[in-house]
């Protein structure tokens, strides 16, 4: 393959040979600009589909620009989305303030003021991030009931906060490891206990790692589907629910279901944008431990 | 550790391992108050990950077929029907399928972007952007305009990704996409590809960024060639990165269900796997099938996880 062997000789900057350098170069960009199209083709159809007129919108048509561009079914989507966001904002806020502030706690314990056993208890937590959630589901959806939580946003912020515990501890485990153990050390000398040092010491220099666990939070509880499908109807449903009984449904309303989509996808979109460096910072901290 | 996966977050002070408190200040009074603060989340996460998983193995092995309490202890009984079940395999078959699909995709696809852009390219924000936007997508959201562009009409009524290839000519490429019976749920691992190549760019790159340049120039003065470089200097110091990348992805991908969900509904036959058969048997009421679907699913998951977190327990322990 050409690509292969060009890239070498685009990275090694001091192989001699002009010529060859400056061929290299433009594969380089051809293969980066074709990928990014590529990447950017199902938003161009998303894009130019909601734009469209009812008989305009059909498969056929998918990669034409719109006859009219026209906003009705923007319209649409936002009568049938406009509830679901409002209650997706209400699960999801309180959702992952509140993990991310019993998950400091937890980083704080497990990296700067251990007991005997806290490696054990941390793996023990962190198994908790890998599990497929399909195999709790049946006795979570009993014991849910049975601990009386209603349906639908109560429901979804206790799932949320229980099921994001394990993430938000790893990560300000990992951002807290990298604290300077003498600053804790001499707090201590001075006589303040836990909290103290919690509370003076290690939350002011926070606020980095609260960032990224708010976002990743907020990121994976808006776009969660599956909770929302056990715990939730369309009444009381987030976002995802009330998008895909919107686009599965027998009307086949495509500008709609496109624009709904870009719709629910705007908060998360804006969060991506404003803050792309710690959302990357999020998904390091996702992958591994530190 | 640390310095293969660097966080965007910067680390206050230098990054070194603390000392054991403990071994400091020798005594009780020093981790009472620990284990109370953690204390919520140890009972939170002891009931609703290990008791749920213990109740849901207890709700699997019972004669539980409908909303009405069990009818008795049934043993393996609900596993044995599982696996002699032939929807069931085939559901297993396309995980296997589907998850060997998105992993080689993913990293191969992931891989050569973060090579693409290890050494400065012009306007690689942009296009690390650009490559990374899915990621921030539910699949949901994605779904809606998967399920056109994976429309299997072809010919004249075709649409979507058939379509496109028709326009360019290169019609031998449209297929009846997730509704081919034998390899449909391949079609699934497209969107998921399109959705996650960027985040194994993102740790790739992160990877790249890591070696230090004088490995490199060593390297060079000692008269490597660019593959020597890569081959003894570059790979292995990206090895971690990749072994956390099958992880993520791996787990990710055993887990799949709303993209089938929202692509191809929950009752299509072609695309269905373990986590979209749990969600059919649950709505019908048949508790211990559902129970026993996902025991399987979290057992498939754990031959991934549990070595990864035992090595990381062991890691930890060492220093």
């Amino acid at each position: 393959m050409t690509t292969t062997e060009a890239i070498p000789a685009a990275v090694a900057s001091r192989v001699p040979g002009q010529r060859s350098r400056g061929v290299a170069r433009t594969i380089k960009y051809v293969l980066l600009i074709g990928f990014a199209l590529v990447v950017l083709l199902p938003a161009y159809v998303l894009f130019v589909t909601s734009f469209k007129g009812i008989g305009d919108a059909t498969p056929t048509n998918a990669w034409k620009l719109p006859e009219s561009w026209e906003t009705a079914g923007w319209v649409r989507a936002w009568e049938q989305l406009g509830p679901a966001l409002g209650r997706t904002f209400a699960m999801v806020i309180p959702a992952s303030i509140i993990s991310s502030v019993l998950g400091s706690m937890n980083g704080f314990v497990l990296s700067k003021w251990r007991f005997p056993g806290a490696d054990v208890v941390f793996t023990l937590i962190l198994f908790g991030m890998f599990i497929p959630y399909q195999a709790v589901m049946v006795p979570l959806v009993q014991l849910m009931g049975n601990l009386g939580v209603p349906s639908g946003v109560p429901s979804l912020i206790v799932l949320h906060v229980v099921y994001g515990l394990p993430i938000t501890t790893l990560i300000f485990r990992n951002y807290y490891a990298g604290v300077p153990v003498e600053l804790v050390e001499a707090a201590r000398v001075d006589g303040a206990g836990m909290l103290r040092t919690y509370a003076s010491i290690i939350l002011p220099i926070s606020a980095p790692a609260f960032v990224v666990v708010l976002m990743w939070q907020f990121t994976s509880a808006w776009n969660d589907y599956l909770f929302a499908l056990f715990f939730s109807t369309s009444q009381n449903g987030p976002v995802t629910i009330a998008l895909n009984f919107l686009a599965s449904g027998q009307l086949q309303d495509y500008s709609a279901s496109m624009a709904g989509a870009l719709i629910a996808s705007v908060p998360t979109l804006i969060i991506y944008i404003l803050l792309g460096r710690y959302f990357v910072g999020g998904l390091m901290a996702g992958s591994v431990k530190g | 550790m640390s310095s293969t996966v660097p966080s965007a977050v910067k680390r206050p002070g230098r990054s070194q391992r603390p000392r054991r408190p403990r071994g400091r200040r020798p005594g009780g009074r020093g981790w009472v108050a620990p284990v109370l603060l953690i204390l919520p989340t140890v009972i939170v996460i002891g009931v609703f990950v290990y008791g749920l998983i213990g109740s849901n193995i207890h709700t699997s092995l019972q004669d539980r077929h409908n909303i009405g309490p069990s009818q008795g202890f049934a043993g393996l009984d609900n596993y044995r029907d599982l696996f002699t079940d032939d929807d069931f395999i085939y559901s297993l078959r396309n995980l296997l399928l589907y998850t060997a699909t998105f992993l080689v995709g993913t990293l191969s696809l992931g891989f050569l972007w973060a090579w693409l852009l290890e050494r400065k390219a012009r306007g690689e924000s942009l296009f690390r952007a650009i490559y990374l936007f899915p990621m921030a997508v539910s699949f949901v959201a994605s779904g809606v305009v998967w399920r056109w562009l994976l429309n299997n009409a072809e010919g004249d009524r075709a649409s979507g990704l058939n379509r496109l290839f028709e326009t360019l000519h290169l019609d031998f490429l449209q297929n009846p996409w997730w509704t081919n019976e034998r390899w449909g749920i391949l079609a699934i691992a497209v969107p998921a590809i399109w959705q996650l190549s960027g985040y194994v760019m993102a740790l790739f790159l992160a990877g790249f960024r890591g070696i230090p340049e004088e490995l490199r120039e060593a390297a060079r003065i000692d008269g490597a060639s660019e593959w020597q470089l890569y081959r003894h200097v570059i790979f292995p110091q990206l090895s971690p990165v990749a072994l956390s990348a099958i992880i993520i992805i791996g787990h990710m991908s055993l887990k799949v269900f709303d993209l089938i969900m929202a692509i191809a509904g929950q009752t299509n036959y072609t695309t269905q796997v373990p986590a979209t058969q749990m969600w059919v048997e649950f709505t019908r009421g048949d508790y211990a099938r559902s129970a026993a679907i996902g025991t399987v699913l979290l057992l498939i998951v754990a031959i991934l996880i549990v070595p990864y977190l035992v090595s990381t327990y062991r890691q930890e322990r060492r220093q």
